[in-house]
């Protein structure tokens, strides 16, 4: 029987189950499918803190988002098109984000009354009208799986488990993915356990031909490859990305990378990730905590290689005190923090941009850095790359801001050609600097870049000591003159504030908008999606956003003033918009949420419109 | 393997041009001189020597070497120089703390630095104060000692600085005096020569805040009847004529102090550094008692372990070792892995 093929031009899917479903993977998967395809791709998982909440619950619920279409895209999609409900604990979760007549499929096996009432249904929502306006599809995706494996050399227990590529070959059916790359990846996951191998290809082949044979399912849909730039892709996620970003800018440099760091969610992948690079020279050091963490990275700095240490909003509040250690120092260090929601533990696995105050003046004294933040997943390879650039040519502490949002989604990445990259590359002083030929001034300044020499020990000629006190400009002796101290802090402000940073660019097709939307960090594709959203209905708004937050684009201020309105949205309560309004008199509304979860480009554009009607 | 050549340099050659600015009458003064009149030994050019220090008035000693140094902050250098040897394991790095630096504030460093064994020589200058912030008490303090900040006396019990050190399987555990310049050199050459984490306490006088701390250990006529001089391999006997000993009582878990006379020569307790099991250095760390009788000095652990940079240069070495390819094409080869997919 062939069914009928319907074309669409995008479609968002939800994957929702118990954290024990294996719902990450299964999204992950169907993700490097819809890649293979040729799609733009963006994604959105969602899973809770607790390791093993308990089963079958609301907590325990994980999530993962794709958004797949013919054209390129900016967000993970606001509300899904079809949702896979492993449970009841995931349909009731979800429910509330479904537009009406999107698609639901249930595993049925898991509605039984025990796991109705953990989630407090009174009723099966499958057999009253709660899902009346949804197209329904009950599957028995446990059993199927089961009676699938029956023939397998499995336990009941690793049959059961696999249900989730049952549910994978059915999407992956319905949706025409290729499903090479799954069948690989199987075969790699699995390599020890043969059978384990074959019973989840198994599964994965009955939910494909389920999704043939059932006349529940009468079309198939085909989303066309978007038409993309030419080159080789892979779908990256934002702490991938960086890593890869922080490799490449040792080899860029030719410096040795030192990660000093100490597990903390949603940062801990980067530490992942770069422990497997040891052949690039990659040092890792899980380090007893924050505060070690950061310190053994200064203390690489300081013998010449590129010290990193990455963490999240806890942990950049204790590495606090050495971070202005390093900024007396004058050495090059690169923090990372992929921010949570706070404050506190608040909630680990959430969203929130809410440390733009800290990285910009949350140490003691005056301590400028540089600061800045990546806008989508594929963006954080070449934020790392400009942080370890400022970190290395001004010889600066540099916090790169990125976000759980921008962390964990995903996106294309079209590859770079290596040679394209920056040149990363530094001289460290050799000889001695001072004007009698014999003398090693450690604070004398490039007249340029205001960066001191980088003189590492092992460097005959150039012994000298610095330290955490007041330094005399030139010397470095330790100096308690008055008029040295006013002109050293005002001269480690310079040396940030004149750092050249490329001009801020504004998206205006229309060319006449009167409001600018101005966002920061990974609010750029809810930002640009509800723009496009708004000018397909002829309504005209320009877009800028910040990638560098310290020091701000030379021209930022002009364009702010170019425009009658300013709006300002971010996953905080105005953080930006607060230093806009005092650095630049302008009056800029902000548009805030800090629930965890990035905005939607559908709430972004109900806003905008409103401030649009009263310009 | 060619003899190294001999630099022969001086102390004078390890002295910064920046004037010494401790109290008139510091025990630092002392150690300063033994440690720039060691250096030359060490046979080390200068810039291959880094002097890491915390905060409080022994942390200034960085910025009177003339070798590379840096004055960091409270507590963090054994981080901070973790990293440094870490990364750079061709530099002799010695971190220089006191009692408040590296059992208060930077406890947790210190003890993590000696579990990694990293390869740094870590002098504990402790004088059982808090000389900089002026006269507070400091976790090597004495229960009951008045100070500023305890008027009616400390409730705090305090750390055995060295117990604590083998507690966090330290490899190399010693403890020497400011005032006697050949015993502290003959340590410090013990800690350079030691691979992996060397601790070396020195008991250190404020003349301030904390004056005659350790008399009895220092004071001709009594000094000897206190103070335990540990040689590796020679039975343990003490006193002004050998008149003590220390012995491993049957049935007992520590060591005990006994008259000589009274013990039979095969109960003396024979020193060896190099017992793997850290009990026994810890015994030797609980003889002395309140009043300072019955303090060993010397080298009382010295243990072999592979140093933190030997295992993860190893890693590394180990991973670059099939490398054939040029950075830049190991970094192509890394973007490129994974599923990937071609648009024409």
């Amino acid at each position: 029987m062939s069914k009928q093929i319907r074309q669409l031009d995008r479609v968002v899917i939800r994957f929702a189950g118990d954290s024990g479903d294996g719902m990450q993977l299964t999204g992950d998967r169907f993700t490097s499918e819809t890649a293979q395809l040729g799609n733009d791709i963006s994604t959105l998982p969602n899973f809770p803190a607790e390791i093993r909440a308990p089963a079958g619950t609301l907590p325990g619920v994980s999530s993962f988002q794709v958004h797949f279409a013919d054209y390129d895209i900016l967000t993970p999609g606001d509300a899904p098109n079809v949702l896979v409900a492993m449970n009841p604990a995931a349909l009731k979760a979800n429910l509330a984000d479904l537009p009406r007549g999107a698609d639901i499929i249930v595993n049925t096996d898991e509605f039984t009354k025990r796991n109705l009432s953990k989630v407090g249904y009174q009723a099966s929502p499958l057999e009253d009208d709660t899902l009346a306006g949804y197209a329904v599809h009950p599957v028995a995706l446990t059993s199927m799986t089961v009676g699938a494996l029956a023939d397998q050399d499995v336990s009941k227990k690793d049959a059961e488990r696999a249900k989730n590529m049952f549910a994978l070959g059915l999407l992956s059916w319905m949706y025409s993915r290729p499903y090479e790359s799954t069948l690989r990846f199987l075969e790699r996951k699995f390599a020890r356990r043969p059978e384990l191998v074959a019973a989840n290809v198994a599964a994965f082949r009955a939910g494909w031909n389920f999704g043939e044979t059932t006349e529940d399912f009468a079309v198939r849909y085909e989303v066309k490859p978007a038409k993309m730039p030419p080159g080789t892709y892979r779908n990256i996620t934002g702490n991938a990305a960086l890593s890869l970003g922080l490799v490449a800018a040792g080899v860029r440099s030719g410096l040795p990378v030192f990660l000093g760091a100490y597990p903390i969610t949603p940062a801990s992948d980067i530490l992942h990730e770069l422990s497997k690079h040891k052949k690039f020279g990659v040092l890792t050091m899980q380090a007893e905590d924050e505060i070690a963490a950061v310190g053994a990275a200064l203390g690489a700095s300081y013998g010449g290689a590129l010290g990193i240490t990455t963490t999240s909003g806890p942990g950049v509040a204790l590495k606090s005190e050495t971070i202005s250690l390093a900024v007396a120092l004058e050495l090059p260090l690169l923090i990372v923090d992929v921010q949570r929601a706070g404050p506190s533990t608040g909630m680990p696995t959430k969203t929130e941009q809410a440390d733009l105050n800290m990285a910009l003046n949350g140490r003691h004294g005056e301590a400028p850095v540089a600061v800045i933040a990546p806008k989508s997943p594929a963006d954080c390879f070449y934020a790392a790359l400009e942080a370890a650039r400022i970190a290395l040519t001004y010889r600066t502490p540099v916090i790169l801001l990125s976000d759980n949002y921008v962390a964990n989604g995903s996106e294309p990445w079209l590859l770079p050609d290596v040679d394209s990259l920056p040149d990363l590359r530094v001289e460290f002083a050799t000889t001695p600097n001072g004007e009698d030929g014999t003398t090693f001034l450690p604070y004398l300044r490039d007249p340029e870049t205001l960066a001191r020499p980088w003189a590492i020990p092992g460097t005959p000629g150039l012994e000298h000591r610095i330290g955490g006190l007041e330094k005399a400009d030139k010397t470095g002796d330790i100096s308690y003159d008055p008029a040295n101290h006013d002109f050293m802090v005002r001269t480690r402000a310079a040396r940030i504030e004149t750092i050249p940073v490329p001009d801020v660019e504004v998206e205006d097709p229309d060319g006449d908008a009167r409001v600018l939307v101005l966002g920061w960090g990974s609010t750029y594709g809810p930002i640009g999606a509800a723009c496009r959203g708004l000018r397909q209905r002829g309504l005209s708004v320009a877009q800028a956003h910040l990638r560098h937050l310290a020091p701000m684009p030379a021209n930022l201020g002009t364009v702010l003033r170019s425009y009658d309105r300013v709006v300002i949205p971010e996953m905080n309560l105005g953080q930006l918009a607060h230093v806009i309004r005092a650095k630049y008199l302008v009056d800029a509304i902000g548009y805030n949420q800090v629930r965890g979860l990035p905005f939607t480009a559908a709430e972004l554009e109900t806003m905008l419109e409103e401030v649009l009607k009263n310009v | 393997m060619s003899e190294p050549i001999a630099l022969k340099l001086t102390a004078k050659d390890f002295k910064s041009d920046q004037e010494v600015r401790w109290c008139p009458g510091c025990g630092d003064y002392a150690i300063l001189a033994a440690v720039q009149g060691f250096m030359p030994e060490l046979n080390i050019p200068r810039e291959r020597i880094v002097f890491i220090s915390g905060i409080g008035c022994s942390s200034r000693f960085p910025y009177y070497m003339n070798t590379y140094g840096m004055h960091s902050i409270h507590g963090r250098a054994p981080a901070i120089a973790t990293g440094l040897s870490a990364t750079r394991p061709d530099l002799s790095v010695w971190v220089v703390t006191g009692d408040g630096d590296a059992l208060s504030i930077g406890g947790n460093h210190l003890i993590h630095a000696l579990r990694r064994n990293v390869n740094l020589k870590i002098l504990l200058f402790n004088n059982r104060i808090y000389g900089l912030t002026k006269g507070q008490y400091s976790p090597t303090s004495e229960v009951g000692k008045i100070t500023k900040s305890t008027p009616v006396g400390s409730a705090d019990a305090p750390f055995n600085p060295l117990s604590l050190a083998l507690g966090a399987e330290a490899t190399f555990v010693a403890r020497t005096i400011d005032s006697d310049r050949k015993h502290l050199q003959s340590v410090l050459r013990a800690a350079a020569e030691h691979e992996g984490s060397a601790f070396v306490e020195i008991y250190q006088n404020c003349n301030i805040f904390n004056d005659g701390a350790f008399e009895p250990l220092k004071e001709h006529g009594i000094r000897d009847d206190y103070l335990i001089r540990l040689e590796h391999g020679q039975p343990i006997t003490f006193g002004k004529d050998g008149q003590f000993c220390v012995v491993h009582p049957p049935g007992g878990f520590g060591l005990e102090v006994r008259e000589t006379a009274a013990t039979r020569p095969e109960e003396i307790v024979v020193h060896d550094a190099t017992v793997t099991d850290p009990a026994y250095a810890f015994a030797l760390s609980r003889l002395p008692g309140l009043d300072l009788r019955n303090t060993p000095i010397g080298v009382f652990r010295a243990v072999e372990r592979p140093s933190y940079e030997n295992v993860v240069r190893a890693q590394l070495d180990a991973a670059r070792a099939e490398v054939t390819e040029t950075p830049e094409q190991q970094l192509a080869g890394l973007l490129s892995s994974g599923d990937t997919w071609t648009i024409l």
